[in-house]
């Protein structure tokens, strides 16, 4: 079976994001970036579908800027074994990047599409279940594990209230959550090897998609700082404090 | 809060791609593959390692300590785990020739990743830089035979390696060593012995562990130049090259001690051990050496991590805590009191520590790619200038690094105040952690004078032309450059000046050898200083070139300031120490102290 994996180069996540002068979005110049963490863990299961032999082919794909081939050669470091390098210089919204993953998942014909629920700098938590979609296919989202049997995949998903496990049928798209692994660290003989692995770069023009926005940010703002708590001095005044200052609860 | 520290990829990126050009290693035979690529995404998933794994344990590793019983000895909690990420990642055997299983990579590679790893983990780091050593020993001076059954195992992190010197009366001065060595009817030896102080002589992280023993065969001349090399395994090898049934060493105790207490200080005793010579009968100090300059190198690099991870932290609080307004006026005068990095005192500090760790990196990095020319160059006349010029800024980095490294630990728990003397920030960590430093690996004293007895005068001063050269013709060329001169002019006086008391030196020393004693540490001191100098003026160059609105530029040439103006000068204090000469530091007495 072959294995799609799409990685997102974001902001490092242990660097503390500050906002734009302007509000316009976050400032990004200058600062470190690194895989989206949910992408390596996507990654890392990949790899590990390959070494127990339950994939053949591991395919990274990720949609950017020219920097983005970085993030496939960290995603080819850890093992994958060719990558696929969708250029553009656009913003790219959930939306665009399913129709430009759709596009090369149409192409590959993977077995499994597998990607990060989320990314952690815009976090919208949308881009695997539109690829679903468009493509068709069964979705799997938060997953914490993943059995492969009989041209199925059992999912176990992290949903409020516990865990579920859904059986899909393949090919599919499945979403990973923290829990499903602990990424490696490339190590340097295949840093080394990563190297020589090709790196296909399609312009995201020529794929015949609209990619254009769909949303329009208006501001952005730090959270507002925390403030000094109080102490209550029983159950009743919390209770009132929460319905009347608070106001979540009614 | 507590230790803070992310690699420093930014800085480290300038001086490997900007002020020096990395790409020369890929030019090298055998470094092909090694581009500035390669090269910058190993360090940058050689950062992630050290910042995730590595800094994690640093703290609760140091609270607990290695645990000593019955002769076995277990590291702290999480060190095993780490360790075998440590492995899986490559980390081991970076440097080691292919031929022997290792990754043949440069020397940069490996000090770079070093210096993450002392910033993060200096204790945990002890392991792999006594296996690296050992390693290199092996290398360049075992029997084929040896290299084949030893190598590959200490290369892909199976077995570690010790290095054994220090004997109870017996440190610096090696030629007391007592440990013997008897030839056995198979061609081996028999050792026998007392050392103590040894890193990493017994632990759980591998299954076996290769001793690199000093000892002296029974018709030893007397002194240094009767002191032989030898291989001791802690468990022999079986046939099939696996280790086997144990050898007769031992760990009798482990130190208790003020730093780096993951990192087990073992007393280890030979009882007729089974053991391999290394090199010539007589001649294994020199084969030592090999090993030595490389730790020295690697020491000095603790000194330069942890004075990083020193300055991180002290920088993190200082914008946190609030005590107190600046001087002309509240600047935050919205909440109670300003962060402390508003006063002056506070940011002498800091940019102290960042001035020489800057400066130190540019001369560490500039250093390593000189040892990789110095291993590599296709040229003999190149290799040798540039092996001539490691071996002159070797004693000058493992102690001018270590001792700043030291006062940037320790005005890193003065930024934080009482909160900098209690535990819990890891600040006092930091000073008891980089204080062996400044011991281990030829006592910076000593180091000062391997500078001045050795260094100086080899070649008659052809050592030193390689620094002062380039040095003097950089200032020439830089001096009259109007944006730069406040930054050149006084790095070339300064310079000027090292030259004076070097002449001084050489000339007083060579008919009173306590002169040369008596001035040597003051003179590494100032060496340091004025190198440290000369990178700066070279950095600055580089970022006015560069200049484009990056910050990055800007705050490199106000450091770059700030270290001329008030880091430099206390070089001329020295040069004023040195000119005095030996006479107020011999006219006591010994009965008169
Ligand atoms: C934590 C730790 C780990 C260590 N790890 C190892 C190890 O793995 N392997 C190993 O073999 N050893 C190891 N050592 C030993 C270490 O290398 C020695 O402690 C060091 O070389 C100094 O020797 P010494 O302690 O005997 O001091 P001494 O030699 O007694 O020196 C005491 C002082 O006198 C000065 N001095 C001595 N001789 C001269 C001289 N000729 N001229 C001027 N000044 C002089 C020194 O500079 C020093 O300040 C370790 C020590 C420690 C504490």
């Amino acid at each position: 079976m072959k294995v799609l994996v799409a990685v997102k180069r974001t902001i490092d996540p242990n660097v503390k994001v500050r906002v734009k002068s302007d509000q316009t979005g976050v400032e990004t110049a200058n600062v470190k970036m690194a895989m989206n963490p949910f992408c390596e863990i996507a990654v890392e299961e990949a790899v590990r579908m390959k070494e127990a032999g339950s994939a053949n082919e591991v395919v990274a794909v990720s949609a950017g800027a020219d920097k983005a081939q970085e993030t496939l050669r960290t995603a080819l470091a850890m093992g994958a074994d060719r990558a696929v390098h969708i250029v553009t210089e656009a913003e790219l919204q959930p939306l665009a990047v399913a129709r430009l993953l759709k596009v090369i998942a149409d192409e590959e014909q993977p077995g499994l599409v597998i990607m990060g629920k989320q990314a952690i700098d815009d976090d919208s938590n949308q881009t695997g279940q539109m690829l679903a979609a468009l493509l068709g296919w069964p979705q799997a989202t938060f997953a914490s594990e993943i059995e492969f049997k009989d041209g199925t995949a059992d999912v176990t998903r992290e949903i409020d209230g516990g865990l579920e496990t859904l059986n899909v049928n393949l090919p599919a798209v499945v979403t990973t959550d923290l829990r499903l692994n602990e990424p490696r660290y490339a190590s340097l003989p295949n840093i080394m090897k990563a190297k020589k692995k090709p790196i296909d770069r399609r312009e995201a023009d020529a794929l015949g998609v609209d990619i254009s926005p769909r949303l329009a940010i208006h501001k952005v703002e730090e959270p507002p700082k925390r403030e000094a708590g109080i102490k209550v001095a029983d159950v009743a005044e919390l209770v009132a404090k929460l319905r009347d200052d608070a106001k979540v609860i009614g | 809060m507590v230790q803070t520290y992310s690699a420093p990829l930014r800085d480290m990126r300038f001086v490997l791609n900007e002020l020096l050009d990395v790409g020369e290693i890929a030019a090298l035979p055998g470094y092909e593959d090694a581009t500035p690529d390669v090269i910058d995404a190993m360090i940058e998933e050689g950062a992630k390692l050290c910042e995730n794994t590595l800094l994690p344990l640093n703290r609760p590793a140091d609270e607990e300590g290695c645990h000593y019983e019955n002769g076995v000895v277990r590291t702290p909690q999480g060190y095993k785990e780490a360790y075998k990420t440590f492995v899986d990642a490559g980390w081991t055997g970076v440097t080691l020739s292919p031929d022997y299983g290792g990754k043949g990579l440069p020397q940069l590679i490996s000090m770079v990743f070093d210096e993450m790893v002392c910033s993060t983990n200096l204790a945990f780091g002890v392991y792999p830089l006594l296996t690296n050593g050992a390693a290199a020993v092996i290398e360049l001076h075992a029997a084929e035979a040896l290299k084949q059954a030893y190598l590959p195992r200490l290369g892909d992190g199976t077995w570690s390696g010790t290095m054994c010197l220090t004997e109870p009366h017996c440190g610096t001065d090696l030629g007391l060593i007592r440990t013997k060595a008897v030839p056995t009817d198979e061609g081996r030896y028999a050792i026998s012995g007392t050392k103590i102080f040894i890193s990493a002589g017994e632990h759980d992280l591998t299954e076996n562990i290769v001793h690199l023993v000093l000892a002296k065969l029974p018709d030893a001349p007397p002194g240094v130049r009767g002191i032989s090399l030898f291989l001791v395994p802690k468990r022999t090898l079986k046939e099939d090259g696996t280790a086997g049934p144990a050898n007769g060493v031992s760990c009798g105790s482990i130190e208790e001690k003020m730093g780096i207490h993951g990192s087990a200080t073992c007393v280890m005793h030979f009882d007729e051990a089974e053991g391999y010579l290394i090199g010539k009968p007589h001649k294994g100090l020199r084969c030592m050496f090999t090993m030595m300059n490389g730790a020295r190198l690697g020491v000095g690099l603790q000194g330069l991590g942890l004075g990083e991870t020193a300055y991180q932290s002290a920088t993190a609080y200082a914008k946190d805590r609030r005590q107190g307004r600046g001087l002309k006026g509240a600047e935050e005068p919205e909440a109670s009191a300003d962060p402390i990095i508003v006063h002056p005192d506070v940011r002498r500090m800091l940019l102290n520590q960042r001035a020489i760790n800057e400066g130190a990196r540019a001369l560490a990095y500039w250093t390593a790619l000189q040892l990789d020319i110095s291993r590599s160059h296709e040229d003999a006349s190149v290799r040798e200038d540039a092996d001539e010029l490691v071996q002159l800024m070797t004693p000058i980095i493992k102690a001018f690094f270590t001792d700043y490294g030291f006062e940037a630990t320790n005005l890193a728990v003065q930024v934080h105040g009482g909160h900098g003397y209690i535990r819990e920030h890891g600040m006092e960590q930091l000073v008891r952690d980089a204080r062996i430093s400044q011991i281990y690996e030829g006592a910076n004293g000593i180091q000062a004078l391997d500078l001045v007895g050795r260094k100086l005068p080899r070649r008659a001063g052809r050592y030193l032309r390689h620094f002062f050269h380039p040095a003097v013709a950089f200032i020439e060329e830089n001096k009259d450059d109007p944006e730069l001169a406040d930054i050149v002019g006084p790095v070339g006086k300064a310079l000027g000046k090292l030259q004076t008391a070097t002449l001084v030196i050489a000339q007083r020393g060579l008919g009173d050898p306590e002169e040369a004693g008596a001035a040597a540490s003051d003179y590494l001191r100032m060496f340091g200083l004025v190198a440290v100098g000369y990178m700066w003026c070279q950095m600055a160059k580089c970022a006015r070139d560069k200049q484009n609105g990056d910050a990055f530029y800007d705050t490199k040439l106000k450091t770059a300031r700030f270290y001329v103006q008030k880091v430099l000068p206390d070089s001329a204090g020295l040069f004023l120490k040195i000119m005095a000469g030996k006479g107020a530091v011999m006219a006591h007495g010994a009965e008169e102290f």
